[in-house]
């Protein structure tokens, strides 16, 4: 037997669990971090709390490794599947206790693409850092975007793409948001394999946006600018 | 060419230039026997080759910079050097170092659009999005360059993570194998796929090819 296999989840102290469930979620173990968030609510924490220290502390970690090449899409995917779990708990429980809202997001692969694992990685790191996100799905034209504009009202427009073929709709999207004078009402962030600096530039796009912890890093900047701006207007 | 083993096109590539011929054509490794078969039914015996690793195919970042070394290690050996890539996962990068470079490259994003023919393959891009695209080379490497790569052999819980959204597997054949077909037909089975086969031949390949000799 490893010595893994012998550690007992709740006769770790608060600091020592937190630390366990960093490396379970790197292993990508869903029913270890399932019963983290169990152990560390029923000693009181606060659900936000759980969230940010136990659960999007650890996908940083894995989110770093992937960006310097020691982890790969399958070790992550798994960590992110670990991470939902424990979201899928502390979710309504947040809309209970009154989590900070950090600002709104509607996010959506774009059309004719059905690429959705790194929009949804993104979403749940979004979440993770307090946003509420709108999740679009796959194969969105640009009527679906202008619809969940303007029902959703949010800060930010995230658009993905996987393929050299479809990144060029994001396009598309932005182009429409000039031409109804809505452009400057959002901030718009593009990723997706493919993509680039030099094409988010290019198209118009706020920013790109290489991995779902970069995601993260831009929107809380760009949310920070507009309340700065907010302030001095 | 019969003793170059796929995993050799994988991993290393292969360099077949002489600094005689007057033409050098820079291809992605999956591209090889193609390109070899080509040449041999059109007589272009005037054109070089040499492969990079097809294993760029997972990380496209690489390409444009190998393509940059590879055509200054080869520019003054030869009058012309065409690059048999397409974008390739690149984003217009390779396109822009190839400008940069002064050499031509193969029009279209990808070997699936042009052993279609970019055109057809453009058409189709409504109905197909949600079809998963393999080659020969591909359905001969099927677990090097998808299942392993993906984690499925580790992780098989994740191949609906990944393929979930699509519908069909469509083997583009460019050449008649009836083991490749069974393969590919597996393969298919394996993703949970509906299958097609589908003859595309050599596609634009061939004839951007013979433009170039």
């Amino acid at each position: 037997m490893s010595e893994e296999e012998d550690i007992i989840l709740s006769e770790l102290p608060d600091d020592e669990l937190v630390l366990q469930m960093h490396d379970d979620l790197y292993d990508g173990l869903k029913e270890e971090i399932e019963e983290g968030v169990h152990i560390l609510l029923g000693r009181g924490w606060q659900p936000y709390e759980v969230l940010t220290t136990a659960l999007v502390a650890g996908m940083t970690i894995v989110g770093k490794d992937f960006r310097d090449g020691i982890l790969f899409v399958p070790e992550v995917l798994l960590a992110a599947n670990a991470m939902k779990a424990g979201m899928f708990i502390l979710k309504p429980l947040l809309a209970e206790t009154g989590a900070p809202q950090v600002g709104k997001m509607v996010i959506g692969t774009v059309k004719g693409d059905i690429h959705d694992i790194g929009k949804n990685l993104v979403g749940m790191m979004m979440e993770g850092a307090g946003f509420e996100v709108i999740d679009m799905g796959i194969n969105n034209p640009v009527e679906g975007y202008l619809e969940a504009l303007e029902t959703e009202k949010p800060d930010i427009l995230g658009m993905s793409a996987l393929l050299t073929t479809t990144m060029p709709y994001m396009k598309v999207v932005i182009d429409t948001l000039v031409e109804k004078g809505m452009r400057d009402d959002y901030i718009v962030l593009v990723g997706g394999a493919p993509l680039n600096e030099e094409f988010g530039k290019a198209i118009g796009a706020d920013a790109y946006c290489r991995d779902a912890a970069v995601a993260v890093e831009t929107a809380k900047e760009f949310m920070a600018r507009k309340h700065n701006q907010g302030a001095t207007t | 060419m019969t003793d170059i083993s796929d995993q050799e096109l994988a991993e290393n590539g292969l360099d077949l230039s002489t600094a005689k011929g007057r033409i050098l054509v820079l291809a992605c490794g999956a591209l090889a026997r193609e390109i070899l078969a080509i040449q041999k039914a059109s007589n272009l015996n005037h054109m070089d080759l040499t492969c990079l690793p097809a294993n760029y195919h997972l990380y496209p970042d690489k390409i444009p910079a190998a393509v940059e070394e590879a055509v200054v290690k080869h520019q003054t050996n030869y009058d012309v050097i065409f690059v048999a890539y397409a974008d390739c996962g690149t984003g217009g990068l390779l396109q822009s170092k190839c400008d940069e470079l002064g050499v031509k490259m193969i029009a279209g994003p990808h070997c699936y659009s042009f052993f279609e023919g970019n055109d057809v393959f453009a058409q189709k891009a409504d109905d197909e999005f949600t079809c998963f695209y393999l080659t020969d080379f591909l359905v001969r490497q099927f677990d090097a360059f998808i299942w392993k790569p993906m984690g499925l052999d580790r992780h098989p819980d994740l191949r609906d993570m990944y393929f979930g959204n699509y519908t069909k597997l469509i083997y583009q054949a460019q050449t008649n194998d009836p083991a490749l077909d069974a393969k590919a037909e597996d393969c298919a089975a394996r993703l949970g796929l509906a299958y097609e086969r589908r003859f595309t031949g050599y596609g634009d390949l061939e004839t951007v090819l013979r433009a170039e000799a």
